[in-house]
């Protein structure tokens, strides 16, 4: 069992360890040294007794979601709405470039204070799909999808969900943060592989001291 | 433990009191320079854009910090909100040694002649406090001159023929133009403007034993990595410390300045670096803690003698906030513009600084600090798609073919931009929080249009294929050009403190910051508050010598 927290924590590191600067890494030693500490946490239990049952039991049944904040289904929508305000084309996305990773790494983080309003927000985007066309936003067609973002940004969505200009204020947070994902530092786990700064022709990292300009 | 008692409190390690501590250090005055954040080094605070002094979405590379501090904000319609430090309606200005200076363009300007007078250039204006200075440019001239070359500015004093006329050169050469800069230098030229190289607060050439610039990117907003952008934090800082006089008092909060039973100034309490309150006494307290935090400590320090707050008789404290409304235009050119030798700005034209028919004032115009990635998503011209695969092409194919004029607007001071304190919310450490209320002038958006108007001209004239003006709003500015809220006059009635930023009622009590400013310059005003602390500092520590005790 103890095997198992410790296999799933280390593929959950693999999936986080797409972009490698710094603080990734300082993160997934950091994420080690909880593996550690559980695994000697699990044995001091195990000794215990109810306290290794109590363990065993949440090992048994792991986490769903590989996320901090979101749910794999939330996690689908971030993904759906990423692409759809950075789209793929001769670069990558921003599905790819893992601006739902900075999302969640931020909510978890200085973005606390819109946890509840991306809740909010998720729920309003799925229940007004499932209500006008019987799937969830990700399943829509491309051309619907953009559509129905065409539709919060104009401030054009109906029903409770939406009230007192909730649709407008969505999208502009969902834009904003996807933006930032996208053409922020990949150390907040967006931007994978530096790709927007490859896409704008920007060396990067910046090498201190190569002083390569006349002053 | 109780604190040793010094000749001098100076609250606020920024461009002000940096220098305050400095000049009275050497001269001889035991001083406490206490400063609410701490130690901001490039290390920390890396090239990351979304944690910059530029874009603070994640929050202030160089604090305050979220968790801790908050202010309201008052809108036009009387309600309020609670703001962030990362929100932009905070007006944020840095909390660590060195303050702005440590992240700011650097740009080093002097103010104007007609900018200490603008009542007598410009006469009275309807809903305005405008007013002179109650001194002239010649008198502030030696500090300006000390700024220059104590703290080091790199440019070239002969190009400007608007500039006010100086004594010494800078002591480093100007920098040399980006390829965008060469581009407007050349045009403006043709257009008959006076095109300069912006002085800069930043080593052009190995100066106080600190290397030359290596042309960062990531250069305004961000600490520098080789400590070639000048500061009090690596200038003058050091000096007060190596004099063995003052004592740098980190992560350290004034809540309030103490009065005794004669109305006499004793000291200050703080929260320290353990959020334990204490007290430092003193013979004389300067306050440079910026146009919001100055004005907030001030109306928080009541007491019999100062129901109203420290010099807030006639309801003058906190008053005439201003900032500055950047205004000008984008223009996309057919090549690329951008050759990454940064910071960006180094063009400026001041042609349209004074004596446009019709307008109070204006501003210099220059080409502006290089634009990272996530702020140029924003920057599209009207119509332009703001998302989707449209947005992305755009990103891609013009970010390096971009260029901006623009220009600080010189404010028309509004009695009704203030900063007054919070009857409720109070911050971490139980002090009331600033609460700003007000806009600019209503007459503000005709300065705005005109330089707006000259900048895409200039961008035009330069080869921009397309352009579009940014044109500053009405919203209330501070930011980190805040400055007015403790105005300086010979006049109690009509001012906080006299010329020598001396609270008018108190003998005691100095401010040595933007607060300070009568009018904010369509400059950025780093220069001049570090002159106004040389100003303030050199007259303190002068009368010192004579054995004057400002009892």
């Amino acid at each position: 069992m103890a095997n198992y927290c410790r296999k799933r924590l280390l593929q959950i590191n693999k999936t986080r360890s797409q972009t490698t600067d710094k603080l990734t890494i300082k993160s997934i030693l950091l994420m080690n040294q909880q593996a550690k500490l559980t695994r000697r946490r699990f044995i001091t239990l195990s000794v215990l007794g109810a306290g290794g049952m109590l363990l065993l039991s949440r090992c048994a049944n792991p986490p769903l979601s590989q996320w901090r904040i979101l749910t794999e289904q939330e996690s689908n929508l971030l993904d759906a709405l990423a692409e759809q305000i950075i789209p793929a084309d001769e670069w990558p996305g921003g599905r790819d470039a893992g601006v739902t990773n900075f999302i969640d790494q931020q909510l978890a983080g200085p973005y606390v204070r819109f946890q509840d309003t991306y809740r909010k927000g998720i729920l309003a985007i799925q229940e007004t799909c499932k209500a006008k066309f019987q799937k969830r936003f990700e399943e829509l067609p491309w051309e619907e999808q953009t559509r129905f973002l065409e539709s919060m940004e104009a401030g054009k969505m109906e029903g409770e969900n939406w009230g007192k200009g909730f649709d407008r204020q969505f999208f502009r947070l969902i834009r904003d943060h996807s933006m930032q994902g996208f053409y922020g530092s990949p150390r907040h786990g967006g931007n994978k592989n530096n790709v927007s700064y490859r896409m704008m022709k920007l060396d990067y990292p910046v090498i201190i001291g190569q002083n390569r300009y006349n002053s | 433990m109780g604190n040793k008692h010094v000749n001098a409190i100076v609250v606020g390690a920024g461009a002000g009191g940096g220098i305050v501590a400095k000049e009275l250090s050497v001269a001889g005055l035991s001083v406490v320079l206490f400063e609410r954040g701490g130690w901001a080094t490039y290390d920390d605070t890396d090239t990351d854009e979304l944690k910059s002094q530029r874009t603070t979405v994640l929050g202030n590379a160089y604090g305050p910090d979220d968790l801790r501090y908050k202010r309201v904000v008052v809108n036009t319609d009387g309600s309020t909100y609670i703001v962030l430090p990362s929100d932009g309606g905070y007006n944020n200005n840095a909390a660590c040694v060195g303050s702005g200076t440590v992240s700011y363009g650097a740009m080093a300007w002097r103010f104007m002649q007609e900018d200490f007078k603008l009542k007598t250039t410009y006469g009275p204006i309807e809903g305005s406090t405008l007013d002179d200075w109650p001194f002239t440019y010649e008198d502030l001239e030696p500090s300006y001159e000390k700024a220059e070359w104590e703290i080091g500015v790199a440019g070239d004093s002969t190009r400007n023929p608007f500039a006010a006329p100086r004594k010494k050169p800078y002591p480093m050469p100007p920098f040399s133009h980006n390829r965008e800069a060469k581009l407007l230098y050349d045009a403006a030229k043709r257009l008959g403007y006076h095109p300069f190289p912006i002085p800069m607060l930043r080593n052009s050439v190995p100066y106080g034993d600190r290397p030359a610039c290596i042309r960062m990117r990531t250069c305004c907003g961000y600490a520098c990595p080789v400590n070639a952008k000048c500061g009090t934090q690596n200038t003058v800082i050091p000096i007060a410390i190596e004099s063995g006089n003052c004592e740098l008092r980190i992560n350290s909060v004034v809540s309030e300045i103490l009065v005794n039973e004669q109305g006499k100034i004793t000291g200050v309490t703080y929260f320290d670096e353990k959020n334990r309150k204490q007290t430092q006494t003193a013979d004389i307290v300067v306050i440079s803690a910026s146009a919001t935090e100055t004005a907030r400590l001030l109306l928080n320090s009541k007491s019999k003698f100062f129901p109203k707050g420290i010099g807030n008789e006639n309801d003058w404290v906190g008053r005439n906030l201003q900032g500055h409304a950047y205004t000008g235009a984008y223009g996309i050119f057919k090549d690329e513009v951008y050759d990454d030798l940064g910071p960006g700005a180094s063009v400026a034209i001041s042609d349209f600084n004074h004596h446009n028919p019709g307008i109070m004032g204006g501003g210099v115009l220059c080409n502006e600090f290089i634009r990272m990635p996530y702020a140029f998503t924003g920057i599209r011209p009207p119509g332009a798609a703001r998302w989707g695969k449209e947005h992305k092409s755009f990103q891609r194919l013009n970010y390096k073919r971009v260029a901006q004029a623009v220009g600080p607007y010189q404010e028309i001071p509004n009695f009704e931009s203030r900063v007054e304190v919070d009857p409720a919310i109070k911050d971490f450490w139980g002090i009331p929080v600033v609460r700003l209320s007000g806009t600019r002038h209503e007459k503000d958006i005709e300065g705005c249009k005109l330089m707006s108007e000259k900048a895409e001209l200039w961008l035009k004239e330069a080869g921009a294929i397309q352009t579009w003006q940014s044109i500053g709003g009405r919203g209330l500015s501070g930011g980190q050009h805040q400055a007015g809220t403790c105005r300086m006059g010979n006049d109690p009635k009509t001012s906080v403190t006299d010329k020598y930023g001396r609270i008018h009622s108190v003998s005691n009590l100095f401010v040595a910051d933007g607060s300070l400013n009568v009018n904010n310059g369509g400059f950025n005003p780093a220069l001049t508050i570090m002159a106004l602390g040389y100003r303030v500092g050199g007259y303190i520590a002068s009368e010192w010598s004579k054995g004057n005790r400002f009892k």
